[in-house]
C-alpha cells in the first residue's frame, strides 16, 4: 500500500513536470521558471524544498528517542529564516538574475567570484545530497521490503527524470505539492495524537504485518547479595554480567545479567515446537541439523526451549532488587545473528519500544484526549515517567557483539528540557575541559543552523523564481509560516510517538512513519509516501542549484567566453543528470551515515563558505572581491577541514575519538569566523589595489 | 566596479532593510538568550513558566511564534509606502544602502 501511495504522488509529480517541461526550454524557464512563480506557491515550494527527510523523520525522531532535545533542531532551523526574509531575500532577488554566485559578483564583475562561490554551491549540494539519498534507501527497506540500494536508485532516477526534463519549473510542483502534503499530514497526525492521550497501559493496536510490535516488558526478583545472583524463576540462573562504568567516577551506571532459562514450549509431535518468547510463538524444529541454538529440553516429561538473555539490574531502594527484561541483538563468532537468543527471522525481531510508564496521580493511567498545551504539560511534570530507549554494546568473553536495547524511565520533566542529547550539564567527576567543549558543541551548533538555513544553495535559487524583490519577501513569509507551523507539529509527532510505544529501538528514523501505523495501514502508506516526496523535493532542488551553478557560473567563466542561451540549458540538463548519479553513488556508498548527522554539517558549510561573503558584500562598502573569493575558499576548506578531523570523523576513520586534532564535532563556532575574519583582512589588504 | 550598481534601491527598499537589520538583531538576542540558558543555566529551563509548560517548552515554541509574528509584521510594515518615497529616489542613488542598513 505505501507503495500505491508512493507511485501515486511520483504520478502526479511527473504528469506536471512533463506538462510544464515545454516551458523548460529556455534558459529562463530551465533555471528559474520563467520568473513566473507566484509568491503563494513559491513561499509553499520553501517549506516543501527546505523541510528535508532529516526535518520530518530526523527531528521527529529525535524528539521521541531524546525528547526536548530534538526539538532544539526545530527551533535553529526555523530562526535561521529570520535571517533569510530580513536580510538575504530582497537583496538577492535583485542583485542576482539566476543564481546566487551572480548576486555576489553583481558589482564586482570578477570571474573568480563566480567560480569560488559556484564550487561552494556544489560542495554544499553534495554535502546535502548525502543524507537524502541515504534517507531514501533507509525508509525503503523498512517500508518496500527491498534493498537499500533500490531506494537510492528508484529516488535518483525519480528526481533526474524531473529536473532533467522540466527543470526549475517541475521542481517548484514538486516542492510545493510536498510542502503541502507535509504541512495537511502534520496536521492529521498531531490531532490524532491528541485524541489518543497519553496512556500507561494499553499500547495502541499496531495493524497490519507488523513486525515491531509493543510488548511489555518480565521482571522478577533477584538477590545479588550472594557471590551468584539468585533470581526468582525456575530453572533459570545467572550466567554472565557487563557493567556500563562511567568514564570520570568509574562507577557502574548499567549493569546487565545474562540469564540461562527455560520458556515452555509444546511439541507438535512431529518433531517440531513452538514457544513463547518475547510474547511471540516462533515455530521451530529440534533438534536442527544446522545449529544447537534451538536446543529443547525435557524437564519432567515437559518440553522447554532454552534461551540465554540479557536482563537489566534496577535496584530499589525499599523493596527488592528486581531484573527487567531486555532486547538485544547478538552476532556470535561464527556471524550468526540472534535475536533476544534465538536466530534473527521474519517472526524474531526486535520489538517496537516506547511508553509512557507513569503519569500523574490525577489522570489515573489514561489522560484522554487532550489539548495541544496539556499534553505538553502532562509531559513535563515532574512525576511522569517515559520509557526512553536506550541501547549499549559490548563484546562478550566469547566474542559475541552484543547490543542491548532497554527503557530507561526518564522523568517528564527531565525529558522535556535540554540536556539528553547534548550533555550540556556538568557530570559528577566530568573534567572542566569536557563539560566545555560540550557546550561549545552546542552554541556552535545552533550558531550554525541559525546563519546556515539564508546560505543554502537550494533555498537561495528560490528567490529567482518570482517576479519581483517584493514577491521574494512575501514568499518567505509564507514560507516562515508554513515551516514554523511544521515545527511545532514536530514537537507532537515525537512525543506522539514515544506516548505510542511506536519507536524502532535500532533507528529513530521510523519513528514517525510508525506513529502513522499506530494509527492504520492508511494513515501509513500516506507518511510513507510523503516521506519519499520530501527527498524527492529536497533532492531535486539540490540538483537544480548545482545544475545552475555549473552551467551559468562555471563554463562561461572558464572557457571565457559566453556560451549561447541553448547550450546552457544542455549544459544544465547533463549536469542535472551527472549529479544525480554522483548522489546515487554515494548514497549507496554512504549508508551506514546517519541522516542528521550529515545536515548539520552541511548546514555549518555552507554557513561558513556563504554567509559572510554575503552578508558583508551587502553592508560593508569595503569589501573587495578578492576579499570575498578567500572567504568562501576559508569557509569551505576549514568547515570541511576541521569536520574531517573532528572526534566524531575520528570514531569513523577506527581511531580513538579523544585523539582528534580538532576537539570540536561542530566546525561553526571556529570556521564562520574565521572566514568573516578572512574576508575584512584580505578586502583590507586589496583594497588599495583594486579599487572597489 | 560600477558606482551606479545599487542605484536601483528605492528608498524603501532601504527601509526595509533598515527593518530588517533591526529585527534581525532583536531575534538573535532572544535566541541567543535561549542558547545562553540552555548551555548554562539547563535546571532553569525545567522551570514551570507559563500555562504549566517549562522554560524550555514554552520559550522554544515562542521563538517559533515569535519567528513567524516578526515575519508577518515585517510584512505589513514593508507594504506600507512612505509619503514622499518616489521623490526621494532620485537623490539617494549614490548612498550604499549597507550604510543605512546597518
Amino acid at each position: 500500500m505505501a507503495i500505491a501511495v508512493f507511485v501515486i504522488f511520483v504520478a502526479i509529480v511527473l504528469i506536471a513536470s512533463s506538462h510544464t517541461s515545454q516551458r523548460a526550454g529556455s534558459v529562463g524557464g530551465y533555471f528559474v521558471a520563467n520568473r513566473s512563480v507566484h509568491w503563494s506557491v513559491n513561499g509553499i515550494a520553501f517549506a516543501g524544498g527546505y523541510l528535508s527527510v532529516a526535518s520530518f523523520l530526523g527531528i521527529c525522531g529525535l524528539i521521541s528517542f531524546f525528547g526536548f532535545d530534538g526539538f532544539l533542531y526545530s527551533i535553529g532551523f526555523l530562526a535561521g529564516w529570520i535571517v533569510a526574509l530580513f536580510v538575504i531575500a530582497e537583496p538577492m532577488k535583485r542583485m542576482g538574475t539566476f543564481t546566487f554566485p551572480d548576486a555576489l559578483n553583481r558589482n564586482y564583475n570578477h570571474p573568480g567570484i563566480q567560480l569560488a562561490a559556484g564550487l561552494s554551491v556544489l560542495v554544499v549540494s553534495l554535502f546535502y545530497l548525502v543524507p537524502q539519498m541515504v534517507g531514501a534507501g533507509v525508509l525503503v527497506e523498512p517500508l518496500l521490503g527491498i534493498p537499500h540500494y533500490w531506494g537510492v536508485i528508484m529516488v535518483g532516477t525519480v528526481v533526474i527524470l524531473i529536473v532533467a526534463s522540466g527543470g526549475m519549473t517541475s521542481t517548484t510542483y514538486v516542492q510545493f505539492f510536498n510542502g503541502g502534503l507535509l504541512l495537511v499530514f502534520a496536521t492529521v497526525l498531531t490531532g490524532a495524537v491528541l485524541l489518543r492521550g497519553v496512556n500507561t497501559a494499553d499500547l495502541p493496536p499496531q495493524e497490519g504485518d507488523v513486525d515491531l510490535e509493543p510488548y511489555t516488558f518480565e521482571e522478577v526478583n533477584v538477590d545479588i547479595s550472594g557471590d551468584l545472583p539468585k533470581v526468582d524463576l525456575p530453572h533459570a540462573r545467572i550466567v554472565d554480567r557487563h557493567a556500563k562504568i562511567d568514564r570520570y567516577t568509574g562507577q557502574e551506571t548499567e549493569v546487565f545479567y545474562r540469564m540461562s532459562r527455560l520458556v515452555p514450549a509444546i511439541s507438535d509431535g512431529e518433531g517440531g515446537y513452538t514457544a513463547e518468547l518475547k510474547g511471540r510463538t516462533p515455530h521451530f524444529v529440534s533438534p536442527p541439523e544446522e545449529h544447537e541454538l534451538w536446543a529443547v529440553d525435557y524437564v519432567e516429561g515437559r518440553p522447554f526451549l532454552r534461551v540465554e538473555d540479557w536482563w537489566r539490574l534496577v535496584s530499589g531502594a525499599e523493596d527488592a532488587d528486581r531484573l527487567v527484561e531486555t532486547q538485544f541483538r547478538a552476532v556470535l563468532a561464527d556471524g550468526r545473528v540472534l535475536v533476544n537468543g534465538v536466530p534473527e527471522g521474519p517472526t524474531n525481531r526486535l520489538r517496537q519500544v516506547g511508553g509512557v510508564a507513569k503519569l500523574p496521580d490525577d489522570y489515573g493511567g489514561n489522560t484522554g484526549t487532550v489539548g495541544p498545551i496539556r499534553l505538553l504539560s502532562v509531559f513535563a511534570d515532574e512525576s511522569t515517567l517515559v520509557n526512553q530507549p536506550a541501547d549499549i554494546s559490548f563484546t562478550t568473553d566469547t566474542d559475541e557483539d552484543v547490543t542491548i536495547y532497554y527503557h530507561r524511565p526518564t522523568t517528564g520533566a527531565v525529558f522535556m528540557r535540554p540536556g539528553l542529547m547534548f550533555p550540556v550539564e556538568a557530570q559528577t567527576g566530568e573534567p572542566p575541559v569536557v563539560t566545555l567543549l560540550n557546550r561549545l558543541n552546542f552554541i556552535s551548533l545552533m550558531l550554525a543552523l541559525f546563519l546556515g538555513t539564508s546560505a543554502l544553495p537550494h533555498i537561495l535559487i528560490r528567490y529567482y523564481t518570482v517576479p519581483s524583490a517584493d514577491d521574494a519577501r512575501k514568499s518567505t513569509v509564507v514560507g516562515i509560516i508554513g515551516i514554523g507551523v511544521f515545527y511545532v507539529l514536530t514537537m507532537y509527532l515525537g512525543l506522539g510517538a514515544v506516548a505510542s510505544g511506536a519507536l524502532n529501538p535500532e533507528t529513530s528514523n521510523m519513528s514517525a512513519p510508525l506513529l502513522a501505523r499506530s494509527f492504520g495501514e492508511v494513515l501509513f502508506a500516506v507518511i510513507s509516501g510523503i516521506a519519499f516526496t520530501t527527498v524527492l523535493a529536497t533532492v531535486s532542488g539540490l540538483i537544480m542549484a548545482a545544475s545552475g551553478a555549473v552551467a551559468h557560473d562555471f563554463v562561461g567563466n572558464l572557457l571565457h567566453r559566453e556560451i549561447s542561451d541553448n547550450a546552457k540549458v544542455l549544459t544544465g540538463r547533463i549536469v542535472a543528470v551527472v549529479i544525480g548519479l554522483i548522489g546515487i553513488v554515494l548514497g549507496i556508498a554512504f549508508r551506514e551515515m546517519n541522516v542528521s548527522f550529515l545536515v548539520g554539517w552541511a548546514f555549518a558549510v555552507a554557513a561558513s563558505a556563504n554567509l559572510p561573503a554575503l552578508l558583508l558584500m551587502l553592508f560593508w562598502r569595503k569589501t573587495t572581491a578578492v576579499g570575498i573569493i578567500s572567504s568562501i575558499l576559508v569557509g569551505i576548506i576549514a568547515s570541511v577541514g576541521l569536520i574531517l578531523l573532528s572526534p566524531d570523523m575520528w570514531a569513523r576513520y577506527g581511531l580513538d575519538p579523544a585523539s582528534a586534532p580538532m576537539p570540536l564535532n561542530q566546525p561553526g563556532i571556529v570556521s564562520i569566523p574565521l572566514s568573516f575574519l578572512t574576508l575584512v583582512v584580505v578586502s583590507l589588504k586589496t583594497r588599495g589595489r583594486a579599487p572597489a | 566596479m560600477d558606482q551606479n550598481s545599487l542605484s536601483t534601491q528605492t528608498a524603501s527598499e532601504r527601509r526595509n532593510s533598515s527593518i530588517g537589520i533591526r529585527m534581525t538583531l532583536l531575534y538573535l538576542i532572544l535566541y541567543g538568550g535561549f542558547v545562553v540558558l540552555s548551555v548554562f543555566r539547563p535546571g532553569w529551563m525545567g522551570a514551570q513558566a507559563i500555562l504549566g509548560l517549562n522554560l524550555a517548552v514554552a520559550y522554544g515554541l515562542g521563538l517559533i511564534i515569535v519567528a513567524v509574528i516578526l515575519a508577518l509584521v515585517y510584512s505589513q510594515l514593508c507594504r506600507i509606502p512612505r509619503t514622499g518615497e518616489a521623490l526621494q529616489d532620485a537623490h539617494t542613488s549614490d548612498r550604499s544602502f549597507g550604510e543605512k542598513g546597518g
